[in-house]
């Protein structure tokens, strides 16, 4: 009996190859997606991602709208971050109208990116965490995410799917509320991350899981595409908000935290300190936060206050000269990039000098992400691939458009 | 300054290749050059190389059709040099039906954008290693990006409510 067993182990074990769909429906691939894994035993060989099952046609829906009309769509992109959104679209539109905001719309958008950059961040280190075993992260992450999602219900009354940037500037003023509860937020957060770290970053468990898995050097970082946390996460030192600063970002103090191995270890320290430096962010603005208008004074782009569209003939038929035919856009074409949590989200729109943009394209950090799974994923066991998915950070919403 | 850095993007590319680079657009500080079809590997390998350029990352790779001009279809390359802080637009124009050589040898991230490219535009891409749909079923009839592609797409049993062909 016992020499049977001996004879077993001795020999070579060799298993047919298979083949394994992780997804679309299963708890630990984020949202809708499907791997499909070619293994050697427990071992993977090649990881296809098959994308896709989320897509609406947003690029086709874009070019038969008005250019305001198309904001919410934006807001459906990566769910997760909506204001990030907004904020990467009115940008490329105000680019292509060569407009510049005022200042104050400048700070309230910079305060809404970031916030959306820590509720994006949050549910990625939760979800993260509970993917692999660490379920209380999630509850914590979750509470916070609370806090920052009332913050912009107080914002515009949307908790999700916010619409809040306009062209122009952004849909309503800040509140004194508003100011106060923020500023609740960036003192109890610094707390609340040491909390996480506590842990996640010296646990065994999740060192073990995530150091040395899903490796990217520097040089395939980049020639993978790789953006965002990702990116610096293999110590390629690039942030557009410094490197090609936005909004108010240039007046801003702040570090861009790198990671060394590029491993998801490195990807996880990298976005508990980006959430720090959002905090930071998030205190200055509030400090430096100019009286002034949040709109910029021009009435074929900016619609009336709806207080006086209600009372004033003018104001409505400005409203309904906005909303049913919006404003013509220059002709011309720009490309224009922001920081979003995932990474570089661009907006490409060329526009043909009417009302609706000729060609509207998205450049989602989350599509560019997911393509470096084959290689990160290649040699290593299947339970890491859960690990690499996370840390990769998908959001299905914009990576399927 | 900023000056500066557009004319390095002018004179670079327009000094190597003064033949293929069709027409030179300096648009709202953005600098793009035309390329003919046949020399895109080059020209990509050239700003990816470059000492100057160095254009390390591509952002992206999309293709726009303007219906019913001719040539029809442009394919758009956005790429980005990290050390010199700078962005650069190439395209090709492509008539109905032509094919353009892939850059994934030069970029591996080029993979996927081709892919949505040929998805969306039914533009092909030589070279490319694994050139299928990548959004849409593979059993899917046209390219719905196309100007020609209504909204509410084409009628058949399972969209009534389509427009008839």
């Amino acid at each position: 009996m016992s020499n049977n067993t001996n004879d077993i182990i001795e020999k070579d074990i060799t298993t047919k190859e298979m083949t394994l769909s992780l997804g679309p429906q299963h708890p630990s691939a984020h949202g809708v997606l499907h791997l499909i894994l070619d293994m050697q035993g427990e071992l993977i060989i090649k990881a296809d991602p098959d994308i896709g099952y989320l897509h609406r046609g947003t690029e086709k829906i874009a070019e038969n709208l008005l250019y305001p009309q198309f904001v919410p769509y934006t807001d459906r992109l990566d769910y997760m971050c909506g204001m990030s959104n907004n904020l990467g679209y009115v940008m490329a539109v105000e680019k292509l109208l060569g407009i510049d905001i005022t200042e104050r719309g400048k700070y309230i958008r910079t305060i809404a990116a970031e916030l959306s950059r820590l509720s994006g961040h949050l549910l990625c280190t939760g979800a993260w965490g509970l993917d692999l075993g660490a379920m209380s992260v999630l509850l914590y992450a979750m509470r916070e995410r609370e806090m920052v999602l009332d913050l912009f219900e107080l914002l515009c009354g949307a908790r999700m799917t916010h619409s809040y940037m306009r062209i122009g500037g952004v849909r309503y003023d800040v509140t004194p509320k508003f100011m106060e509860k923020c500023r609740t937020l960036v003192d109890w957060m610094p707390g609340k991350l040491d909390e996480y770290e506590t842990l996640l970053t010296g646990n065994r468990v999740w060192m073990d899981r995530n150091q040395d898995v899903g490796v990217v050097t520097a040089e395939d970082a980049l020639d993978l595409g790789l953006g965002g946390p990702n990116l610096r996460a293999s110590g390629v030192d690039w942030d557009l908000r410094r490197d090609a600063p936005y909004l108010i970002y240039d007046r801003l103090d702040f570090n861009v935290p790198l990671g060394e191995n590029g491993d998801c270890f490195d990807r996880y320290k990298v976005r508990i300190a980006e959430m720090r430096e959002s905090v930071r962010i998030i205190g200055q603005c509030l400090d430096q936060m100019p009286e002034g208008p949040f709109n910029v004074d021009m009435p074929e782009i900016v619609p009336p206050p709806k207080k006086d569209v209600y009372k004033d003939m003018e104001a409505l038929i400005h409203h309904f000269k906005y909303v049913s035919s919006g404003f013509k856009v220059p002709k011309g074409e720009v490309y224009s990039a922001i920081e979003s949590p995932k990474g570089e989200l661009g907006f490409y729109i060329v526009s043909d000098g009417s009302e609706k943009p000729m060609r509207l394209k998205i450049r989602v950090p989350s599509f560019c992400n997911l393509q470096a799974t084959d290689h990160m994923t290649k040699g290593g066991y299947l339970a890491d691939v859960v690990a690499v998915i996370s840390s990769l950070d998908p959001v299905f919403g914009e990576c399927d458009k | 300054m900023k000056k500066q850095a557009e004319l390095v993007l002018i004179d670079r590319i327009k000094s190597k290749f003064p033949k293929a680079v069709v027409d030179t657009i300096v648009d709202r500080g953005e600098v793009t050059h035309v390329i003919e079809a046949s020399e895109i590997v080059e020209a990509c390998k050239f700003v990816k190389s470059d000492e100057e350029l160095q254009m390390v990352y591509l952002s992206d790779v999309c293709g726009v059709d303007y219906h019913p001009r001719k040539p029809r279809f442009e394919v758009v390359y956005h790429m980005l040099s990290l050390k010199k802080n700078l962005r650069l637009r190439l395209k090709v124009r492509l008539a109905e039906g032509e094919s353009v050589d892939s850059v994934t040898g030069v970029w591996r991230s080029a993979n996927w954008y081709e892919r949505e490219t040929f998805d969306m535009f039914g533009i092909e891409f030589e070279g490319h290693p694994d050139l299928r749909r990548i959004y849409l079923a593979e059993d899917w009839e046209g390219h719905p990006l196309r100007k020609d592609y209504p909204l509410k797409g084409f009628k058949d049993d399972l969209n009534p409510n389509g427009i008839e062909e």
